[in-house]
């Protein structure tokens, strides 16, 4: 345990440093200031969504017992995303922290209304649970862009639903931090969301106030959701291989694996920003569609590996 | 103690069981015993109050059960329901100390580390404590599962067919385990398909029926022929071998 212990804070210092290195412009002309206005800033939104995206999903996971669902499959982010389109109808001016608080309530209520449809599933089959969130997620990801078309605002639609961090500069990241502080507090609560991981009558057995344990953990899964879709946009699968290699090698503990699933998610987004900065040079590939490609390539490895 | 008084409980609104009044004594050992469908599980359940009676009502030591707290429950009565759906990924000695919960809040003291050795060692899984639970075979899960039960020593134990899987030593070690928590002073009740095994180590009976109790008592005057056979609706015979009644069906 403890070598492990060790290798991930030091992955992570390694690779903020080559972070802090890559990019088009050149710090050897002491260019200093591009460090903390805009290479700092990036590294630190990849760290915050990626933790938070970990950790949100490793909690969803116990909260529909389902080892295959995460914020981007439940229709979490895509009723952020709709949220978002009808705040800016309605108010198109609207503070960018009202728009944030719209976009939590939106993606608390989109989940709440998967957990309600997949409590109805039978659970014999664990594929039919992440397969009814596509679904559902793809009907609210449709009303989304419906609603957009009509007013030409399809464009923030993109920008939303997918993860990019090239736009990330000192004073357009810092609600992430929000993600990174909700994900302390689901550690906090490690515990509690392990128990309700065994279902509601062993989390009653237990003493727990289960429907409050998944309220609290649905505000949590929501606020980090909503907070990223709003600042980068949204990453997919993090919070789906994450969680799921991490309890291969260490377990589902929360209180003991938390830390892990949180920088593990941290440096699996900012290794790969760092791979979209590098591959077509001096041009960037979105984080997101990085990870779309990569998680999609893990998690069928995941399935196969399931037997 | 737990009496229930004119009990009907209800599942997905057909009614499983009606008019059920008992009386579980302390520091005794009672078994539920009675066909399939005959409420049993259900009944159970409804004593660890994970659902709630359609009429009826459920007193522990004289006080009404879904008037106690829930924290303070957790700390009175516990209960293993028969195997779960999938859990998280725990090692044997997570899953055992997550028993102790309602004492510790996630904190483990001396004392809660110490109920967990013993739990562990009571059912001999020391062997393979530190190793996950997906990985081990039915009868050690369902060991563990008990274990874990143990661990949060509560005054009250309900043991929903505790010998599923187990294999004949653990089966018997579960038992008496389960009598030396009776005779500690606790209330335990248990489920159990196999008459033998109740008429062995039972103090008290309860037979159910279609949902209501057909007999109930000692050992030897529930475990007779005409009782049993008027109970499955199928010819038993029982015989005495070494002083125990021993329950044949075939």
């Amino acid at each position: 345990m403890s070598p492990s212990r060790l290798a991930a804070p030091a992955a992570l210092v390694l690779l903020v440093g080559i972070s802090a290195v890559t990019g088009v412009a050149s710090l050897s002309g002491g260019e200093w200031w591009i460090l903390g206005v805009s290479r700092l800033p990036r590294t630190a939104a990849a760290l915050l969504a990626g933790a938070g995206l970990a950790v949100a999903g490793v909690i969803m996971q116990m909260l529909a017992r389902n080892r295959f669902v995460e914020p981007s499959t439940t229709g979490t982010a895509q009723a952020a995303g709709l949220g978002l389109v009808a705040v800016t109808l309605v108010a198109p001016g609207a503070a960018l922290w009202l728009k944030m608080a719209v976009a939590t309530a939106a993606a608390l209520i989109g989940t709440a209304g998967f957990l309600a449809l997949v409590r109805r599933l039978p659970s014999r089959d664990p594929l039919l649970v992440p397969l009814t969130g596509l679904v559902y997620g793809g009907i609210l990801g449709a009303a989304a862009t419906f609603l957009a078309y009509e007013r030409d605002l399809i464009q923030y639609v993109d920008v939303w639903m997918n993860g990019e961090l090239s736009g990330v500069m000192l004073g357009r990241y810092e609600f992430l931090w929000a993600a990174g502080a909700l994900a302390i507090a689901a550690y906090v609560f490690a515990d509690r969301f392990t128990i309700a991981g065994m279902g509601e009558d062993t989390s009653r057995s237990l003493g727990l106030d289960y429907p409050r344990v998944v309220a609290l953990g649905l505000v949590i899964v929501a606020g980090i959701a909503a907070v990223t879709v709003v600042t980068v946009g949204m990453i997919p699968f993090v919070g789906l291989v994450v969680p799921n290699m991490v309890a291969r090698f260490a377990g589902e503990n929360l209180r003991r694996t938390l830390p892990l699933v949180a920088m593990s998610g941290a440096g699996l987004v900012l290794a790969c920003d760092i791979l979209g900065r590098l591959i077509r040079f001096p041009y960037e590939i979105p984080v997101g569609t990085i990870l779309g490609v990569l998680g999609a390539l893990v998690f069928l490895w995941m399935l196969n590996a399931r037997r | 103690m737990i009496e229930t008084r004119a009990l009907s409980v209800h599942l997905t609104g057909k009614p499983v069981l009606h008019d059920v009044s008992l009386s579980l004594p302390r520091g005794k050992l009672t078994a539920l015993v009675g066909p399939n469908g005959a409420g049993k599980s259900t009944l159970l359940t409804a004593l660890g109050r994970l659902i709630a009676p359609a009429s009826g009502e459920i007193l522990l030591d004289c006080v009404p059960l879904n008037t106690i707290p829930a924290p303070e429950l957790a700390l009175r009565l516990s209960i293993l329901r028969q195997e779960g759906a999938v859990g998280p990924r725990l090692t044997v000695r997570d899953l055992v100390s997550f028993g102790r919960y309602p004492h510790s809040h996630g904190r483990l003291g001396v004392t809660d580390r110490a109920e967990v050795e013993r739990a562990i060692d009571r059912l001999d899984l020391a062997a393979f404590s530190d190793r996950y639970l997906d990985t081990l075979s039915g009868g050690q899960k369902q060991r563990a599962q008990i274990a874990m039960v143990l661990a949060q020593q509560t005054d009250v134990i309900l043991l929903d067919e505790p010998l599923n899987n187990l294999d004949l030593a653990h089966a018997r070690r579960v038992m008496r385990i389960a009598r030396q928590e009776a005779e500690a002073g606790r209330t335990v009740v248990v489920v159990l398909h196999d008459l033998t095994v109740a008429a062995a180590y039972a103090d008290h009976l309860v037979a159910l029926k279609a949902g209501r109790v057909a007999a109930s008592g000692r050992p030897d005057q529930v475990v007779t022929e005409p009782v049993l056979s008027d109970l499955f609706d199928t010819e038993v015979t029982v015989a005495e071998v070494g002083g125990r009644r021993v329950v044949l069906t075939l």
